[in-house]
């Protein structure tokens, strides 16, 4: 399908490649800024990833002797809430402004969109992230007993699965009544085996009972699938009315 | 043994009630769709 | 066509009793479990059939997602007949896990292929989404009989009624659960793409269950659990008897499939009759006479 464009001639003839990362740049420094402007949203969310932990630290034990075991489980479960609260919100804005019937007649590929958009998730999750488990290490007394470090490339690995998927069924949701419970619909049943992966790979370097070695392979290995899936067909459904 | 037969009396029971809830849906629906055609042939 | 319906309705009726009858009391009691174990014969053809169900719903996925577009629809055959002819090849030179025959494994891989091509021919467009949602939910009805009938078997056996890391049990309870999905998507969704929206969830769960099927196995090894159904080898007799039961319940799943299907060819053709009536209804004026909804029931009204 030839896009038309209103901007002129030239823009016609866009040489695809390079236009591509400078497209999602773009698009991406422009939903920061937006994010930055509106730190309502921000705060809000923040606050929100603040009041689950605490609601977690009452409802779970902190002191009991297997804390340790659990806390991988509670800390991704926590983190799998908060970040669907997050993504619900960033395609809502794109809607309010009709942005999309933009998006849709421009002659930018339609992945370069979709990569700024999960990027920008990426960042938006990452840092709800960074809040939360400071707050679950100080509640639980966190300490891990396998090596740490190891916990850097499941964290990254772990949220960029969620964050890929959701950004896609998110924007899938955007034509559904009931909006905001489609996406996790849609969404738990495909990341259960990125969920395993995350909680069980966190619990084996706090236990130090086994090695995360498998799970961060299944985590890469989801990663690579689900992105490719997505940019495969995200034009489907940014085209669907 | 005789309690262990009544799970497997159960495990059939189930697996053939879901089915005719299942075929019971479609009937329902069918009905519901032949109403529907004969308002629009109504009108 | 109509004749036949009632035809195979008896059959299967009869099939089933038959395949009952067999379960029942033809079938040798186990050793281990007694007469507990012959829920196998319900449990395990219903996940079967739930498989190969979900299986035409991924195909007939694909197809709609790539039929429209040239490349797209030649690079998908040309994968497809590579996981055909490389499944063979495959089968018979790198050794298989869990002491899988390799002439299984050379059957599955052709039969993808096979489906596929069969599936490209009979059916296109609007009528592979009608396959897609008929297979979709016939699908989750076995899949909930597995769900349900498999704790109903462990309970008595294990004491458990259910097991985390029993793989086949957990897999099928996730493959279920993005099936449901699937089905939420169809009937919440009120965009004009909704099929095209519903095929891309349907194949981003079938990329899904390899992904389960190894993190939960991985898991497992970790955590050892036990497996409910066991596993190994099987007595010549109840093979036997697991196989006619599977070919009955073939039989049933395609006669609810086929009234699935009639149901919905029915359903579009009352939606587009609404669709016109309520454009053309006002307009009583001599162009009405001549418009398409009486066309359009007289069809559908048969």
């Amino acid at each position: 399908m030839h896009k038309q464009s209103f901007t002129g001639g030239d823009a016609m003839s866009l040489p695809s490649s390079t236009t591509r990362g400078a497209i999602t740049r773009a698009t991406l420094t422009k939903d920061i800024r937006l994010e930055w402007r509106s730190k309502d949203a921000l705060n809000s969310m923040l606050f929100f990833s603040l009041l689950v932990v605490v609601i977690f630290s009452f409802s779970f034990d902190p002191l009991a002797e297997e804390s340790r075991r659990i806390a991988g489980g509670l800390v991704w479960v926590a983190i799998l809430f908060a970040a669907v609260v997050a993504l619900n919100q960033t395609w809502a804005r794109e809607l309010r402004n009709q942005v999309l019937d933009a998006y849709r007649v421009s002659p930018a590929p339609p992945n370069a969109l979709f990569m700024a958009k999960a990027l920008g998730n990426f960042l938006f999750v990452s840092l709800l992230e960074a809040l939360m488990t400071p707050l679950f290490i100080i509640f639980y007394n966190l300490r891990a007993l396998g090596p740490a470090c190891q916990l850097i490339p499941i964290a990254l690995l772990g949220t960029w699965a969620l964050v890929v998927n959701g950004t896609f069924f998110a924007a899938i949701s955007l034509r559904t009544r009931s909006r905001e419970l489609m996406l996790p619909v849609m969404l738990f049943p495909i990341s259960i085996p990125a969920v395993l992966g995350m909680v069980a790979g966190t619990t084996a370097i706090l236990t130090g009972e086994n090695s995360a070695h498998f799970w961060i392979v299944l985590l890469l290995t989801y990663d690579l699938v689900f992105t490719t899936a997505c940019l495969a067909l995200f034009e489907k459904v940014l085209d669907a009315e | 043994m005789n309690s262990s037969m009544k799970f497997l009396y159960a495990a059939y029971a189930a697996t053939w009630t879901i089915h005719l809830l299942y075929i019971g849906s479609l009937v329902r629906r069918y009905r519901r769709l032949k109403q529907d055609l004969r308002e629009l042939k109504k009108k | 066509m109509k004749r036949a319906f009632p035809i195979l309705a008896t059959f299967t009726a009869l099939a089933l009793v038959y395949a009952s009858y067999q379960a029942l009391r033809v079938a040798p009691t186990d050793a281990l479990q007694g007469d507990v174990y012959r829920i196998i014969y319900y449990h395990v053809p219903s996940a079967w059939t739930a498989f190969l169900l979900f299986f035409i719903n991924f195909i007939a996925s694909v197809h709609y997602l790539v039929d429209s577009n040239r490349s797209a629809s030649r690079v998908a055959k040309w994968m497809v007949l590579a996981i055909g002819i490389g499944g063979c090849v495959v089968a018979y030179v790198t050794p298989l896990p869990n002491g899988m025959r390799p002439s299984v494994a050379a059957t599955t891989a052709l039969a993808i292929t096979a489906v596929y091509f069969v599936i490209g021919k009979y059916f296109s467009g609007d009528r592979l989404d009608m396959l897609a949602v008929t297979t979709a939910e016939v699908g989750v009805v076995f899949c909930t009989i597995v769900l349900v009938t498999g704790p109903i078997w462990a309970r008595p056996v294990w004491g458990i009624w259910w097991a985390p890391g029993d793989i086949r049990l957990t897999s099928t309870l996730v493959l279920w659960l993005i099936y449901v999905s699937y089905l939420v998507l169809r009937r919440f969704s009120n965009s004009a793409q909704t099929q095209v929206l519903a095929a891309t969830v349907a194949v981003f769960g079938a990329l899904d269950v390899p992904l389960v099927y190894f993190s939960i196995w991985f898991f497992r090894t970790q955590h050892p659990q036990p497996v409910i159904g066991g596993g190994g080898s099987m007595d010549p007799r109840m093979l036997h008897v697991l196989l006619i039961s599977w070919m009955a319940f073939l039989c049933f799943a395609f006669l609810v499939c086929w009234l699935r299907y009639r149901f919905e060819t029915m359903r579009r053709e009352v939606e587009e009759a609404q669709v016109l009536e309520s454009l053309l209804g006002d307009d009583r004026g001599p162009s009405a006479e001549t418009g398409n909804p009486k066309v359009a029931l007289n069809r559908s009204g048969q």
